[in-house]
């Protein structure tokens, strides 16, 4: 299995210095080598198992229950201004 | 005293022996003395845990005594709580404050319990030997030298040492089981969607359970009982499960018509011979007390790691997305532009088990992959989930060892990653198929605990209960404590 390991760590929007990538390589190949006996498993026809009671995911009612807790909320953000979060410049 | 059951405490506090402030103060003096050594808690505020006694003795004399109170409880990082730092024990939520109770937090407090403190585990509950938390490793009571287990691994160790009565854990993949397993404690992971998850941070969200960790059966199940039932702010959580008497499943004391399965796959080359001795006694024991043995197949068992180390990280790496340096959490000096902000605070803020997991997670659902990876994941599990309904058919309960070795040196397994996940071979098929399961001692290997592992149908937590229950008064490994904690007799 050959891995992209840059790839990967930008779809993940991980950073990744050379010495990480070098160590989480060959560590990302051994753990998806092993993780590659599932192909021997038959499982044709097989259905996938997302909940493991098959539970229908239920709708609630469409009300506010909990009010505005904005200032609790973003009382834990880096930075924030008149109510929004600050983050670096997006459009030049 | 510092040995005792919740249930013994609770005798003492009914019958005004002991305040629920007295109570508090024994516990935090133990903390206090003990904690340096086991690295258990990362944080404990003596002054909140006084004073919630405090407010306990008070409503106890002025309405009466609910099920847990005064009764002290830790808690893991893990889980939200509005009061003190809810941290993951992981750097890029260093100084996390949540802004509001976990469900279960809630039950907790209405049910009279007093939270004692938040205990260390695997950075987001990524671990099965407690090292890779941020605050650094928490040592096992019974051999210093030796990890508690994991991911629960602060609030086994809190437990086994008696430095709290009990403790609340959450078991992705055995993280409840196998720690209480290693340090000699009951555990227990109650069917998925028996507890809400509302509050308790995110790891694999279709296979995340809470429950309790205790020095007895019958503890597990009064935390059990205060903490279950349907949550509508986690849709996953169950609304008609089916409703179940927990304290009376443990007034079981034999095992007459009881079918236990044992399946050969959990009885594996590579296994630690003194566990599997143990096991085999504990066995024998059950078959004293009434019950039939009966030999039964998990075929699918084998894969049951793969689909995991598929699964959980897939479902990881979405949950933790949210750590973006934006809304919460740690975000990066200086960021030359929003990219720079993700990647940098991403990459200072978790710690390399958590980067592996998340990923191969994005590896296994990246496009080209997803079918042979995820998709391949899904239905193995499902197979695994037929294997259990199909042993459901010959037998009431299934008991295994719940670890293939007890308690490894730390450090022993930190260079291999593979290596570690291999601890949870026995404890992860359960958690894939949604089902409850249970750990109690059973012996012991160069002085260390052996557990011994019960699995029921799902909703059937009784069924686990009742013979736990049973194995436990009929035995006396539950009472073994360990050395140089002021429990010896």
């Amino acid at each position: 299995m050959d891995i992209d390991v840059h790839k990967v760590a930008m779809l993940s929007r991980i950073r990744l210095t050379n010495d990480e990538a070098a160590e989480l390589g060959p560590q990302l190949e051994s753990i998806l080598d092993y993780v590659d006996q599932l192909q021997q498993v038959d499982t044709e026809g097989v259905v996938e198992t997302a909940h493991p009671h098959d539970a229908a995911m239920p709708l609630r009612v469409d009300v506010v229950t909990n009010g505005n807790r904005r200032d609790a909320l973003q009382s834990s953000a880096p930075n924030t201004q008149s109510g929004l979060y600050v983050v670096p410049k997006v459009i030049e | 005293m510092p040995f005792s059951t919740l249930s013994e405490l609770k005798t003492r506090l009914d019958a005004g022996d002991i305040s629920a402030v007295e109570l508090a103060r024994q516990y935090l003096e133990r903390a206090e003395k003990h904690n340096p050594a086991l690295n258990a808690f990362v944080h404990l505020d003596a002054k909140y845990v006084l004073a919630q006694a405090e407010a306990s003795d008070a409503y106890r004399a002025a309405h009466g005594a609910r099920t847990l109170e005064g009764l002290p409880i830790a808690i893991k990082d893990i889980f939200c709580t509005q009061d003190g730092p809810t941290q993951c024990c992981s750097n890029i939520l260093k100084g996390f404050h949540a802004p509001y109770d976990a469900h279960v937090i809630t039950r907790l407090k209405e049910a009279g319990a007093v939270l004692f403190g938040k205990t260390n585990m695997d950075e987001f509950a990524m671990g099965s030997s407690n090292e890779t938390s941020a605050f650094g490793p928490c040592r096992n009571p019974w051999n210093s030298d030796c990890i508690p287990g994991g991911s629960s691994g602060g609030s086994a160790a809190a437990v086994a040492a008696a430095l709290v009565p009990a403790a609340l854990g959450t078991d992705t993949g055995g993280s409840i089981r196998q720690p209480a397993a290693l340090t000699g404690i009951t555990g227990m992971k109650p069917t998925y969607g028996r507890v809400s998850r509302r509050g308790i941070i995110a790891f694999a969200s279709s296979l995340d359970q809470a429950g309790p960790m205790t020095r007895s059966v019958r503890d597990a199940a009064m935390i059990g009982e205060a903490i279950a039932g349907h949550d509508a702010g986690d849709s996953t959580s169950v609304a008609d499960a089916p409703e179940m008497n927990w304290l009376a499943a443990c007034d079981r004391v034999d095992m007459q018509g009881l079918k236990i399965g044992k399946p050969k796959e959990y009885f594996i080359d590579g296994m630690d011979a003194g566990v599997r001795e143990a096991v085999d006694a504990a066995l024998a024991a059950c078959e004293k007390l009434g019950a039939e043995i009966v030999d039964i197949s998990l075929p699918n068992t084998q894969y049951a790691v793969a689909a995991y180390y598929v699964i959980a990280p897939s479902e990881a790496s979405a949950n933790l997305s949210r750590y973006d340096g934006v809304r919460f959490g740690h975000r990066c000096e200086n960021p030359d532009d929003l990219l720079d902000m993700y990647t940098r605070s991403r990459d200072e803020g978790f710690g390399s088990e958590v980067k592996r997991r998340i990923l191969t997670g994005n590896f296994a659902l990246s496009s080209g992959y997803y079918d042979a990876y995820y998709k391949k994941a899904q239905q193995v599990r499902t197979l695994i989930r037929q294997d259990f309904l199909n042993a459901f058919e010959k037998v009431d309960v299934i008991a295994t060892p719940t670890s293939p070795v007890p308690a490894f040196k730390i450090g022993e397994k930190t260079d291999d990653p593979l290596t570690m996940y291999l601890a949870d071979i026995f404890t992860i098929a359960l958690n894939l198929a949604g089902l409850p399961g249970l750990s109690q001692p059973c012996g012991a290997v160069h002085g260390l605990p052996v557990g011994l592992q019960w699995i029921a149908p799902a909703w059937r937590e009784d069924m686990l209960l009742g013979a736990a229950a049973a194995y436990e008064s009929a035995t006396d490994w539950s009472t073994k404590v360990p050395q140089g904690f002021g429990g010896e007799t």
